[in-house]
């Protein structure tokens, strides 16, 4: 801790010499904050009786000073979300330093490693009811990486990994910490097959690609929120909530026309005119509106990171991380399937609108059938890239605070539910109220042809224009994966490999059947612990709300 | 647009899994049908999936044609023994379909399987359909009851990776009576195979009183054994999936009220594969 005080005042030094713009005098005052944070850490570790000023010496210690800096940020911030890091990867070498000169058993590493899980899923007990009411589920987003390859080829698994993983037999499965798999085909079988297994027993873990992510951002890296790459200490990201892309279709077709209240919302606009939606005349709509939805989003985005920085600066947080990180601001859309389905329909069977007394557009009658997303059909599958390159273009041209760096997810988490309600009937049959897909995910029930089609649609969608994420939710009953446990395991793996080594982004996999989750909602108190993933972390199932149950259940089980 | 190229069009897979598949090939004219059937040049699919782990090695393509001659009393897709039933597809439009899956399926060690109905009742569509995925590298398996196996040629045998074959009984007369139709020519394909060396997985439906019996299972098993090309052995317990496509297409159902095996009685019927020496799942 003393060195990092000391770095701390170095780079401040640095600034001593610059121009007193409003940007460094904000950022002298910042590192003054991170400074004074650093002393209160240390002071907070003296009070549990431990002096972090040195190094740690052993891997206990290295797993406390890490919990305690942990502790400390996320006090800071009320248990608001606060990932992790790679730290499975870099800890290993105390552990085996340990292991080696007879300071430690197996048993013994693996105990240290439990306590450290146990600490942080009580996190949430940080939290304040109002938060808990937001996000359902007991998500906390204390994501830990694991896994991945090193840009010198040498695989970043360590025993540590292992370790990590194994709390979900030795603990039960839990939503947190948010395990994610750096996973790349290059990996060791052995692991390969471990994390596959895991998947399959607990379902309490998240698959994202190691290649797509070096390749983008450097190999030391992990994840922030659920699946939004980063350098780790060089970089962090303003956040939040997503945009209803399917709202904005169509607020275009009622010419700014909220469609569940008649108000006028967007700017006013001629709406569609004729009684069957043409494919080039709602396209050109849905882009003009598009244009003043990223307007209002960029907007509100800055001034909420502004406000939170002058009024809640992350101290310690940052004060963990180098001067003058980059900084990306991640905007995030919802409904990609519902648009890209409404889309085809419009572009390949006939669409009628119904009008009310008004004049509003209020429901949709489709004739004829038309491709859907999620059955590996270039037809559809091109439309749903058309939107979030379109969108993102749209984003990067409004400035951002701090002149952060664009970025956008295709990940909603279970806010597709929400998002849903609020939205009206749309062109592709879907009705209103009824729930969004999650994250990039195929309607509910149109993936048709299997996972392998549907994943294949998903990982269509182009990273550069995604760079916070693209997220699949794999749902899959164990039968559906093979008749016998080591089937199971080697098509999961196999599966993987196959997605990874393409561009699939990221993948959910829940292991589950109809009958155990119906169950659940019936027989909550059975199953305390029941977690599974919801793009972007795991949730615990018997905590959502019924509705949030339903919709997971009617998801396709593949292979039933 | 006429009948046939609107029918051309009609999706290859399922509104849903329950979907009933009638009639789509109904206005196909028969002088189209009879070429489909002599060239294989165009063929009737019921449905189509990916990334099933349940018909072959890893995670498969699986395509199921419409028309069968077998009328098993434990069918659960009795909506694919009419061929007309099924979609009329080109070649083509298969071959491409496939395409699009060759790269997964290396990567999965997967492949493809031609499953139905009975694949061999359209065997000039099946043989070329198989050819054309193993052209792209796609490891490929047939699904079939054997009965029409001699419509292969020894090289077309030599096209198929592996044949899933379907043993419904070993009792010539009980046979008749599950499936309407006779084992013998099962069992020459079986052996024919065998004499070619070319890999079997045997698939085994175990049904409550009648295929459960001792004697069925181990002489169905000493047969497997004797064959020396039969890699694994799936025994498969009856389920009631299918039950409401019987009561939907107006077909008597004769094992309305049949429980699923007990997982006793399919331990014991896999015991007895394996203490022939077979390698049983």
């Amino acid at each position: 801790m003393s060195r990092l005080i000391q770095r701390k005042e170095e780079e401040k030094r640095s600034l001593d010499s610059m121009m007193s713009t409003d940007d460094i005098i904000r950022d002298r005052e910042e590192l003054s904050e991170q400074i004074r944070a650093l002393k209160e850490l240390q002071q907070m570790a003296l009070a549990y009786g431990f002096d972090i000023s040195g190094p740690a010496r052993n891997a206990r210690e290295a797993v406390q000073w890490l919990y305690l800096g942990y502790l400390a940020a996320v006090k800071e911030q009320n248990g608001a979300a606060m990932s992790l890091g790679r730290t499975s990867t870099f800890l290993d070498i105390y552990f085996e330093r340990d292991l080696d000169s007879g300071a430690l058993t197996e048993t013994q590493a693996q105990e240290i490693v439990d306590d450290f899980v146990i600490k942080l899923r009580i996190v949430r007990f940080l939290r304040t009811p109002e938060y808990d009411e937001l996000f359902a589920g007991d998500p906390t987003w204390v994501t830990e990486s694991i896994g991945g390859v090193g840009d010198d080829g040498r695989p970043l698994v360590t025993k540590t990994s292992f370790r990590f993983l194994q709390t979900l037999y030795n603990l039960g499965p839990a939503p947190e910490p948010n395990l994610t798999i750096w996973y790349s085909p290059r990996l060791p079988e052995a692991f390969r097959s471990f994390a596959a297994k895991v998947a399959i027993d607990t379902s309490s873990i998240q698959f994202e690609s190691d290649e797509i992510m070096r390749r983008a951002w450097g190999d030391d890296g992990a994840i922030a929120c659920c699946v939004s790459p980063m350098l780790i200490g060089k970089q962090m990201q303003f956040f939040g909530a997503r945009a209803n892309l399917a709202k904005c279709l169509l607020y275009a077709i009622n010419g700014g026309r909220d469609e569940i209240s008649g108000d006028q919302i967007g700017p006013k606009t001629t709406p569609v005119q004729g009684d069957i939606l043409e494919f080039d005349e709602v396209l050109g709509k849905f882009d003009a509106m598009m244009d003043w939805l990223a307007g209002v989003y960029v907007n509100a985005m800055n001034a909420i990171h502004y406000m939170h920085d002058k009024y809640a600066y992350e101290r310690v947080e940052m004060a963990l991380h180098d001067y003058a990180p980059l900084r990306t601001m991640a905007f995030g859309l919802a409904g990609l399937s519902v648009v890209a389905d409404s889309l085809s329909a419009i572009r390949y069977a006939k669409v009628r609108v119904v009008r009310d007394t008004t004049g509003l557009v209020t429901d949709y009658q489709i004739e004829g059938d038309f491709p859907q997303f999620g059955n590996n059909d270039n037809r559809v599958d091109q439309l749903a890239s058309w939107v979030v390159t379109t969108f993102m273009s749209k984003l990067r041209k409004y400035p951002t605070y701090r002149n952060a760096l664009h970025t956008q997810s295709v990940l909603t988490i279970t806010s597709n539910v929400v998002y849903g309600k609020n939205t009206g009937n749309t062109p592709d049959g879907r009705r209103r109220g009824e729930p969004f897909a999650p994250g990039a995910n195929p309607m509910h029930g149109r993936d048709k042809r299997g996972i392998h089609a549907s994943a294949a649609s998903v990982a269509k969608i182009p990273y550069r224009d995604a760079a916070d994420g693209i997220s699949l939710t794999a749902t899959l009953v164990p039968e559906g994966l093979g008749r016998v446990l080591q089937d199971r395991i080697n098509n999961l793996r196999n599966m993987l490999d196959a997605f990874f080594s393409v561009t699939g982004y990221h993948m959910n996999v829940n292991v589950l059947n109809r009958e155990t989750l119906l169950d659940a909602m019936d027989h909550p108190e059975k199953y305390p612990s029941l977690t599974i993933r919801v793009s972007g972390y795991a949730v615990n199932f018997v905590r959502l709300s019924r509705e949030q149950q339903m919709d997971v259940i009617n998801r396709t089980f593949h292979g039933q | 647009m006429s009948n046939l190229e609107q029918a051309q069009q009609t999706p290859l897979e399922a509104r849903s899994p329950y979907e009933l598949r009638v009639n789509l090939g109904r206005d196909v004219p028969e002088s189209d049908v009879r070429m489909a059937l002599s060239t294989g040049e165009m063929g009737f699919l019921h449905s189509f999936t990916s990334g099933s782990a349940v018909d072959g090695p890893g995670m498969r393509v699986v395509a199921w044609t419409s028309g069968c001659q077998f009328r098993c009393l434990y069918c659960h897709n009795p909506d694919t023994w009419t061929m007309t039933n099924g979609i009329p597809v080109t070649l083509a439009r298969a071959s491409e379909e496939l395409r699009k899956y060759r790269h997964g399926l290396k990567i999965m060690s997967g492949g493809f399987t031609l499953s139905g109905g009975e694949p061999l009742m359209q065997d000039r569509f099946a043989v070329k359909l198989l050819s054309a995925a193993r052209a792209m590298g796609i490891h490929t398996a047939l699904d079939t009851n054997g009965s029409l196996g001699s419509r292969l040629s020894d090289g077309e045998l030599e096209e198929i990776d592996l044949i899933l074959l379907d043993i419904k009984s070993w009792d010539s007369e009980r046979h008749k009576k599950l499936t309407g139709m006779d084992i013998a020519s099962v069992l020459d394909f079986a052996r024919r195979l065998s004499a070619r060396k070319r890999p079997i997985w045997l698939r085994f439906v175990l049904v409550p009183r009648m295929t459960d019996d001792a004697e069925t299972v181990t002489q169905v098993a000493r047969f497997a054994a004797a064959l020396g090309n039969v890699h694994r052995v799936d025994v498969l317990p009856f389920h009631q999936m299918g039950r409401f496509k019987w009561k939907e297409l107006n077909l008597k159902y004769s094992l309305q009220d049949v429980q699923p095996p007990t997982p006793e009685v399919v331990a014991g019927a896999c015991a007895r594969f394996r203490t022939e020496g077979l390698n049983v799942f």
